[in-house]
């Protein structure tokens, strides 16, 4: 199915595009760091709130039962929307980042050990970065880049002769929230596989823009956040193969992810338990699942195609103002652009849009190797949803004539 | 002028800006006027931490006064540089370490720069009247020994 999306009538469902700031229209081009929230994940938060507030799995009472249900069903929502084979290989947390953080510490105490190697790419966000190297000098294991080319596209040929038998992991990203690079993850996975490495994609900049099934993928581990996919902040995924995570240790110890416990010995729970110590974010899981309706109801394909058309016309439209240049020219690439402008400091062309009500993000965007690869302090990135219009691709250029204007 | 007469002027001549844009375009211009520290003193210990763009301060003490210079890569971060040295620059250390810079929230910087700009402004004025202070003690100090 390829219906075309109605943008005008979508666009309603998201009140805070007609925001004022400054006295001047929201232009909303930062989609890459948060999404916008419909009224209809809205109304879900409402909800529950008013009706049905209750700690989960806990109470004997109707609410926590209803409560309690309703999670439940929000984790079997999510597995179906990235085709998990069991609804217990989703495990909930904050976001990408302690997803990231829970593998790294879970399996690197189970599978890492002095000498070892975990690989990861050039093109890391800091949350892909950090956990590893914490883990790494715990265990004095070693963590090995996979470097790129100046499109800022990985070097795959490295990549095959840095895959050795003392890599344990590769934890790499889907789509590049700095460059917009789409990776070949499928051929990653394979070359993994083939030497029986599992594989983690940090699926945050891709869960929102590209249907993804985990088993066709044949991914070991994903991680991606609710709140780039039009839901609550506060509440996160991983999904990790049954296999992996019924070996893995406990991340976080606590209530909820025991059987029994004595002073001498717990017992802990059966998946996904075991990885959710403590009160989970109820409200934010159910948020998520009524964000999955929403964007299941639209089609991630008519979403992505709606994306792809704004990315064609924003890299026209932005290419014909003098002095521009791209950050990230790969072939593969998603709906978001990264640029500077002649020699003016990103954060200056940041500044200025935004005074003009343009929202887009300046600076390292969380991945500093990145800047320092290509000699830079930081890009201009702006960054598109499904509901952005032509019209305001069009205003972002002319803000940044304006600011061009302004700062030379 | 005083520190406060110089922080009035700036406030008045605010005044006359209607928009925010304005505004800008007076900051960006004082960035142009800023003045620049020597090459030499472009160090890494003259960085100041805190801020998105990279500033550069110095200061020097000439005939009971402190003088400040300084750059950046930003030129809206330049124009804020540009404003703070022309309200603080040649006066004593002590007149620095006591001034209330009121300004900042007069002309409704405080609300309109960006969280990273105004930690950026704050670290600065944080670095500059560290320098005054360090002044006033080596004076001190000079004077107990002499």
């Amino acid at each position: 199915m390829s219906a075309e999306l109605n943008i005008e009538e979508i666009r309603k469902d998201f009140p805070i595009l007609d925001a004022k700031v400054y006295g001047k229209r929201l232009v909303y081009l930062d989609n890459g760091a948060t999404s916008q929230k419909p009224v209809q994940v809205l109304e879900t938060l409402d909800n529950y709130y008013k009706e049905y507030n209750s700690n989960v799995h806990r109470g004997v009472h109707l609410l926590s039962q209803v409560a309690t249900e309703a999670y439940e069903a929000a984790r079997k929502k999510v597995a179906s929307f990235i085709n998990a084979k069991h609804d217990h290989e989703v495990i909930f947390t904050r976001g990408t980042t302690e997803s990231i953080n829970l593998v790294a510490s879970s399996f690197g105490k189970l599978a890492l050990k002095k000498g070892d190697e975990v690989l990861i790419s050039a093109m890391e966000h800091h949350s892909n970065i950090v956990p590893w190297q914490m883990i790494c000098e715990d265990k004095e294991a070693v963590l090995k880049v996979i470097p790129m080319n100046t499109n800022g596209e990985l070097l795959m040929d490295e990549f095959a002769s840095l895959l050795t038998d003392k890599v344990k992991i590769v934890s790499v990203t889907y789509i590049s929230n700095s460059l917009g690079t789409i990776n070949p993850v499928k051929e990653i996975i394979n070359q993994a596989h083939a030497k029986n490495i599992p594989v983690l994609l940090d699926v945050a900049q891709a869960i929102q823009h590209v249907p993804i099934d985990v088993q066709e993928l044949d991914v070991d581990f994903i991680a991606f956040s609710g709140h780039k996919i039009y839901g609550p902040t506060g509440i996160g995924v991983l999904y990790g193969k049954e296999e992996w995570l019924n070996k893995m240790p406990p991340y976080q110890g606590g209530g909820d992810m025991i059987k029994t416990v004595t002073f001498a010995k717990t017992i802990y729970n059966d998946l996904p338990y075991k990885f959710e110590a403590g009160t989970p974010d109820v409200a934010g899981a159910i948020g998520l699942s009524a964000a999955i309706d929403y964007v299941n109801n639209l089609g991630l394909e008519n979403i992505q195609q709606a994306e792809h058309e704004l990315l064609k016309y924003a890299m026209k439209k932005l290419s014909e103002v003098d002095g521009l240049r791209f950050i990230g020219n790969a072939k593969e690439h998603a709906s978001l652009v990264s640029f500077l402008v002649r020699d003016i400091h990103p954060f200056d062309t940041g500044d200025i849009l935004d005074k003009q009500g343009i929202a887009v993000r300046t600076g390292h965007h969380c991945t500093q190797p990145v800047m320092d690869f290509f000699g830079i302090p930081g890009t201009v990135r702006a960054s598109f949803a499904f509901y952005n219009t032509k019209e305001e691709v069009d205003l972002l250029a002319a803000g940044i004539e304006k600011a061009v204007m302004m700062l030379s | 002028m005083t520190i406060n007469e110089q922080q009035d002027e700036i406030i008045e001549e605010f005044e006359l800006y209607g928009d925010w844009m304005d505004k800008y375009e007076a900051i960006i211009q004082l960035g142009k006027e800023l003045p620049l520290i020597d090459d030499q003193y472009k160090t890494d210990d003259n960085l100041i931490k805190g801020c998105q763009s990279r500033v550069w301060l110095h200061s020097e003490y000439k005939d009971g006064k402190v003088f400040f210079t300084a750059d950046s890569d930003a030129i809206i971060t330049k124009g804020l540089i540009s404003m703070v040295i022309k309200v603080l620059s040649e006066h004593t250390p002590k007149e620095i370490a006591d001034s209330d810079l009121y300004f900042v929230n007069a002309i409704g910087l405080n609300s309109h720069l960006s969280p990273t700009r105004s930690n950026g402004l704050l670290s600065m004025l944080k670095q500059m009247k560290a320098y005054a202070v360090a002044y006033q003690v080596k004076e001190l100090n000079t004077q107990n020994n002499g």
